[in-house]
């Protein structure tokens, strides 16, 4: 008897304490991705030019460049990095459950989803809009003269609700037909499940460039939202937003000033250079980074004009011209703060 | 005094209570840990928590939805009623045909005839052994590609309508005096019932069997009709308008291919439910029926399928309550069941997790429970009785 009670004494104990230590947590999000040697980043199913993988499975892409920005900064290689793919349904759960350390999903940035869900997004590597494909046999030129068509979306996006509201805002009916992946939202457009395909206006001409008639649809001029969409962290570890957020701005910066992967080590008296390679100033110790973190990004993962073109670029099948996401210094409304 | 309380230290059923309340502390202290952590981690994270979510504005739209009110104004708990609905019409749905399907494979597996039994036999062990979720992307496929576009939609006398994106019927528009085709309808039942027990008495008085499927046409189906029709009411007809069919009632290729592909495998577990029952007839009682001058029909439903039914309802109650569960693989094809619409889009809208996880499971839980009771007392009564 006297055994048991002090069995249960300790026990009692041992999962009172463990219920009070619980709830007292220090996220440090840095020094997990460096013991474990790898960072864990949440992508998509497979989006052409931001987060696919190829037949051997490397995975590519704009929001693919952004984790490896990540690991190259924080690990010093921009390869060690794990790939979970997540549907747009999975995704904030995986990323709050702790299951990946960070999110490069061309995810919206909206109000509800940065202050009510525990997350924070750190930026913005893409700026987007919904837009509309049609099979080009229906002659239709715009969204107004969709009015009672059906629409093919994918679950769980802001698309979804920006559609609904477009159509209550124009007095229009419209079907919704919701599939849980990009790849099946295409295949009911292509058996004519949906007169129009609707998404992010970049993921539509992945789509069309994989249809088995490329010709056979058209993207609609018509741009019904504005779809920021950016890298996203947990709350609760400003270091570690501080960290992804700089990854991105410093792939910016590169941009800014000229440096690319092929000329990051070459000789320069300029002192912004001179602080992206990290041989001054000290915007390494407050991340708690090595010196030598953004010097990393740019040798491995090159600039943002680097990865677009490699990705999404007038070269690559997707061919989407720079846009608003050009720097802006030339006419775009890519700036990075200032790198000091 | 003292040794009165040490002797009941050492006394069994106080002991065995006191472990038993230990037991029972410990389990509910570790919840309330657990439970106090989650709200402490969610507060500290920022989440948003409680269920004031359901009464804000959902702002998407479902494609399946049959009786109830929802437009993308309608708050996330109409858009949570609406993916109930879908699911238990579904699930009834399956159930049905399942059933149907199961009887009639079922028996076919014993049939005398070779080509019925070998057929039988294949088909159950093809549909058993593949994946349920193949099967849904599978009859989906076929489902779009077999089918016409909205233009060129199968046209039955010019009210109803088959396409690839599903089928068009007319809908009675419920309003006015809907009330009295409803009072007609019970009206219809309670004379019929009141028919059947009456030709039920006089088989067992003079062994005279009276046909009653005229009455049951008359009362139960044609009286409400005509009642329908009598009192002013219409039927809403689908019409093509542009895109689309706009009106009537619209059955969505999804729900098909999912109604379809659930119905399919559950019947082959049914059927096996329904052979093993059979099997466990004893002969004798087929050799009774015969030497009686019934007929192999008379013989399997009078005599053998009532005693069948005894084995083979407890497996048949599980399996309907498989079919309710799969019917949350209807986000693959994007049937709006509770899955699709409350814990996949509005959950993503809303971000509360844990909230609609568990509302979501209080449903299927319930649905679960409410089926196995009804078949439960339903078992019950088959039972043989001791006497």
């Amino acid at each position: 008897m006297n055994k048991l009670l002090k069995l249960s004494a300790v026990s009692l104990l041992t999962i009172g304490s463990f219920g009070v230590h619980a709830g007292i947590f220090h996220a440090d999000t840095l020094k997990d991705v460096q013991a474990k040697g790898v960072l864990t980043c949440g992508v998509s199913t497979g989006t052409p030019g931001f987060s696919s993988p190829d037949a051997s499975g490397n995975w590519s892409g704009i929001d693919v460049d952004v984790c490896r920005a990540v690991a190259a900064a924080t690990l010093g290689d921009a390869q060690k990095v794990k790939f979970v793919p997540l549907t747009a349904k999975e995704r904030f759960v995986a990323l709050s459950s702790g299951e990946i350390d960070m999110l490069s999903r061309n995810t919206t940035w909206t109000h509800t989803r940065d202050t009510s869900l525990g997350l924070t997004f750190a930026g913005v590597n893409y700026y987007d809009g919904q837009g509309f494909m049609v099979q080009k046999s229906l002659g239709v030129n715009s969204v107004k003269e969709l009015d009672g068509a059906s629409f093919c979306i994918q679950a769980g996006t802001t698309t979804e609700l920006n559609l609904a509201d477009y159509f209550r805002a124009n007095k229009m009916e419209f079907k919704a037909v919701t599939y849980d992946t990009s790849a099946q939202t295409k295949g009911g457009f292509e058996a004519g499940r949906c007169d129009a395909l609707t998404s992010d206006v970049s993921q539509l001409a992945g789509l069309r460039s994989t249809l088995k008639d490329p010709s056979s649809a058209v993207v609609l001029g018509d741009v019904i939202s504005k779809e920021p969409l950016g890298p996203v962290v947990r709350k609760d570890d400003n270091t570690w937003l501080n960290i992804v957020r700089w990854s991105l701005n410093a792939m910016i910066e590169a941009e800014e000033l000229g440096v690319t992967s092929a000329t990051i080590d070459n000789a320069s008296t300029s002192p912004g250079i001179q602080r992206l390679q990290g041989k001054s100033g000290k915007l390494n110790e407050s991340l708690g980074l090595s010196k030598d973190w953004s010097r990393n990004i740019i040798a491995q993962v090159g600039n943002y004009g680097e990865s677009f073109e490699r990705n999404i670029g007038m070269s690559t099948p997707i061919q989407l011209p720079r846009g608003v996401n050009q720097l802006w210094i030339k006419g775009g409304i890519l700036y990075a703060p200032a790198f000091r | 005094m003292f040794i009165k309380l040490k002797s009941l230290l050492y006394d069994n059923e106080v002991r065995a209570i006191v472990f038993q309340i230990l037991a029972v502390a410990v389990i509910a202290y570790f919840a309330y840990q657990a439970f106090d952590n989650m709200m402490l981690n969610i507060e500290q994270r920022g989440i948003r928590s409680g269920f004031g979510f359901l009464n804000d504005e959902a702002g998407f739209a479902v494609n399946d939805n049959f009786f109830l009110e929802y437009s993308p104004a309608s708050t996330n708990l109409q858009a949570f009623y609406v993916g109930i609905v879908n699911t238990l019409v579904v699930a009834i749905a399956g159930i049905f045909f399942a059933s149907i399907i199961g009887l009639i494979i079922g028996v076919a597996r014993l049939s005398s005839n070779y080509l019925i039994r070998k057929i039988a036999t294949v088909y159950i062990e093809t549909f058993r052994n593949i994946p349920i979720l193949l099967q849904i992307l599978f009859w989906y496929s076929i489902a779009l590609n077999a089918f016409p576009s909205p233009k060129n939609s199968i046209n039955f006398f010019d009210s109803i309508f088959l396409n690839s994106r599903g089928l068009y019927l007319p809908k009675p528009i419920m309003e006015g005096e809907f009330y009295l085709v409803l009072a007609s309808l019970v009206i219809g039942i309670v004379a019929y019932i009141f028919i059947k027990k009456h030709s039920n008495k006089k088989h067992d008085e003079t062994g005279v069997v009276t046909n009653t499927t005229p009455h049951f046409l008359s009362l139960v189906v044609a009286l409400p009709i005509v009642a329908y029709f009598a009192f002013g009411a219409q039927l809403e007809y689908p019409a093509l308008k542009g895109f689309n069919f706009r009106g009537g009632l619209d059955l969505s290729v999804e729900f098909f291919a999912l109604g379809f592909a659930l119905s399919v495998y559950t019947a082959t577990y049914i059927a096996e439910a329904i052979r093993s029952g059979i099997e466990s007839v004893d002969n004798g009682q087929k050799e009774a029926a015969a030497s009686m001058g019934l007929t192999q029909a008379q013989s399997l439903r009078l005599v053998v399928l009532p005693q069948a039914l005894r084995v083979a309802i407890p497996p048949i109650i599980n399996q309907y309550l498989n079919l309710t569960k799969n019917s949350s693989l209807a986000t693959a094809v994007g049937y709006s069941e509770l899955v699709t619409v409350f814990s996949g889009t509005v959950l993503n809208v809303v971000g509360q997790a844990i909230e609609i996880i568990i509302l979501t499971m209080l449903v299927y839980l319930t649905i679960s429970l409410v089926i196995s009771l009804i078949l439960n007392i339903f078992n019950k009564k088959m039972q043989i009785k001791g006497k």
